[in-house]
């Protein structure tokens, strides 16, 4: 990749959201860099999917800047806002897969928008490449998501967002519902695309053991900003009550347990 | 430096050589594609030591030049080559196509299925009206806890937000009915008998009818949508877990709302149709309103009157069986939610008709003329 490392791929200056009197985020800062995998963490109500929402564009914030590939995203009219869109790709909380399309369908949405008069054979070919990477069962294409399992639906939306081969991707608790080697499996692939791919990745989740895994850097969402931006390692180190609570909890340092020890891991 | 992928074609050594360049791709894996099927020379070796960029569907492109023609692969990068063997992992046979059988056995599947979907919906009605016959004879034994406040929401929507529609409705169907009617009924110097005509038909028929037809489009459609969605949402199987019977909250109060909606909404209507129809003869006709009055109390039998109020509940049993027993079978996604109001209208609707007509005979058959 012959862009500098370190540049800013999201960035967000001064977001403030608000529906009626409820303050959601207030001067709320965010940056993300090229190639990194980003966490975003916070307790229930902090405004985590409202703040993805607002970088890819589906909620107007009262305040603020949005900058996504260095392009403002506020206030862009939808065909200038659709170039930035298909570089980039969402995984939202339930899958929001199609219901009237099978799997197939549903990844092949994305392809069809954007690039039109791929041959036919090629097109299913994607799309089949794509349903198996995601981890689903071959017969799992020609399904409606109805008949999927909630996690296999998370799959299904994952290969979806992977449709267009995108350089940034948005995941809202991928891993939630999952089992603990479904979950294993995705972080792996995570971060195995972002190695071959340079993805960048913004990650919203509550499960420790990803943050452990894959994220390079994790921000947390508190009193309506970001309180606290680094590693774990970095965070662990601030003296801040809900931090502590978070990563020290009973959960947390079971999750931080085998890290030291990656071959113990690799046993069990 | 292109950033167009395009490839070289070099005999090296025997071997042809084809040295990819630029961005590998979905941006442009459409001419490329293309490209290489034309190139049909046998022992291939792939270089990818030029490409700048290539994403999953590059690495597909040359996973596929290597399974289907023996390619060789020479300089691949180390991220390169990762990613052709993911993609060359996740190769496997998806299945992207439901089987569809052939022409004449997916006739006949269909009609079979289409029979057996008719037989077991009536059959499942069937079971549906029991349960709810249990549910009202539970709540009859413990009236404490019955939801009367569902019941009177549910009177306010079915009952009373629907007047003006209803009346509306009938009474420009009371109109029709005169105007046509006294279009026929000159030819015979009969006109006078025009008040007979709309008399009758609005109070034993028409009233009641169109009445049922509205409920069905109106509540039917509305029960059968909201049940389905609270279906879909699980809230239903939450009810149960809870220990509240979904017959019971939801069905019995729905159905019994318009099982006394209907024979008032059904008088209103008659009387509305009656109102249309005297005011077109008063205009028209030259029929004084206290003429039409008097007529329409000699020749409408207090019969008429008994049929409609004895129609009307079991009209309404029926459309709003239909449209809570159609929403209560909704399964899978929002789609069905759809499929399932139109089936709840239609079958409220036609089962109104059909036993419209079963009444006319057996009513006929007991003198009430």
């Amino acid at each position: 990749m012959s862009e500098d490392p370190k540049q800013a791929i999201i960035e967000v200056r001064g977001l403030k959201n608000a529906f009626g009197d409820q303050v959601v985020h207030d001067g709320l800062d965010l940056e993300v860099c090229r190639g990194e995998i980003f966490g975003v963490v916070g307790g229930s109500g902090t405004g985590k999917s409202v703040l993805m929402r607002s970088i890819i564009g589906l909620q107007t914030p009262v305040e603020g800047e949005v900058h996504v590939f260095g392009e403002p995203m506020i206030g862009r009219d939808e065909e200038e806002a659709k170039h930035v869109r298909r570089r980039w790709g969402v995984l939202f909380q339930g899958g929001a897969l199609f219901s009237t399309l099978t799997v197939a369908e549903n990844v092949q949405v994305p392809i069809k928008e954007f690039y039109t008069g791929i041959d036919p054979e090629l097109m299913n070919e994607i799309a089949a490449y794509k349903i198996a990477m995601s981890g689903l069962p071959v017969d799992a294409g020609a399904k409606f998501p109805s008949e999927l399992s909630g996690g296999m639906r998370k799959r299904a939306g994952i290969a979806r967002a992977l449709a267009l081969d995108p350089e940034l991707l948005f995941l809202d608790e991928p891993t939630a519902g999952l089992d603990p080697i479904g979950a294993a499996a995705f972080d792996q692939l995570i971060l195995e695309l972002r190695d071959a791919l340079g993805l960048t990745v913004f990650l919203i989740t509550h499960d420790l053991d990803t943050l452990y895994a894959i994220c390079d850097r994790i921000a947390v969402l508190a009193d309506r900003k970001v309180v606290a931006v680094g590693t774990i390692e970095e965070l662990l180190a601030l003296d801040h009550e809900w931090i502590q609570e978070y990563f020290n909890g009973p959960r947390g340092r079971a999750a931080a347990k085998p890290e030291p020890e990656p071959e113990a891991k690799a046993d069990a | 430096m292109s950033v167009t992928p395009d490839f070289i074609q070099n005999v090296e050594d025997g071997s042809c050589v084809l040295r990819f360049s630029g961005n590998l791709t979905l941006l442009r894996i459409r001419k490329l594609s293309e490209q290489l099927e034309s190139v049909d020379a046998q022992d291939l070796t792939v270089d990818l030591s030029e490409v700048e960029r290539m994403d999953t569907v590059g690495a597909w492109l040359v996973h596929k030049l290597q399974r289907d023609r023996g390619a060789k692969l020479v300089g691949a990068s180390r991220e390169q080559q990762v990613l052709i063997d993911h993609v060359a992992a996740a190769d496997q046979p998806v299945k992207m196509q439901r089987d569809a059988p052939p022409a004449l056995i997916r006739v006949v599947s269909q009609v079979g299925e289409w029979t057996n979907n008719f037989l077991s919906t009536m059959l499942g009605m069937l079971g549906f009206f029991g349960a709810m016959l249990i549910s009202f004879g539970h709540i009859i034994r413990h009236p404490r806890r019955f939801r009367w406040n569902a019941v009177i929401t549910r009177f306010e929507v079915v009952g009373v937000q629907a007047l003006f529609i209803i009346g509306l409705m009938s009474f420009l169907v009371g109109i029709v009915i005169a105007q046509q009617g006294a279009v026929q009924l000159r030819q015979f110097g009969a006109e006078v008998y025009t008040i007979n005509l709309i008399g009758r038909s609005s109070v034993k028929e028409l009233g009641v009818l169109m009445t049922a037809i509205m409920v069905a489009g109106r509540s039917g459609s509305a029960f059968a949508a909201q049940l389905g969605s609270m279906k879909l949402n699980e809230e239903v199987d939450a009810m149960r877990t809870i220990g509240v019977s979904p017959m019971e909250a939801l069905v019995v109060p729905r159905v019994l709302a318009t099982v006394l909606m209907m024979p008032l909404l059904g008088f209103f209507a008659a009387m509305m149709a009656i109102l249309g129809g005297g005011i077109f003869c008063w205009l028209s006709l030259d029929i004084p309103p206290v003429t039409f009055i008097q007529r329409i109390r000699e020749v409408v039998p207090m019969t008429d009157l008994y049929q409609t109020l004895i129609k009307a509940p079991v009209f309404g049993m029926i459309v709003a069986m239909a449209g809570c027993y159609q929403g209560m079978q909704v399964e899978g996604n929002a789609e069905e939610v759809g499929r399932r109001t139109t089936t709840a209208v239609v079958q409220g609707i036609f089962l109104v008709i059909v036993l419209d007509a079963f009444f006319a005979v057996f009513f006929t058959e007991i003198g009430w003329l």
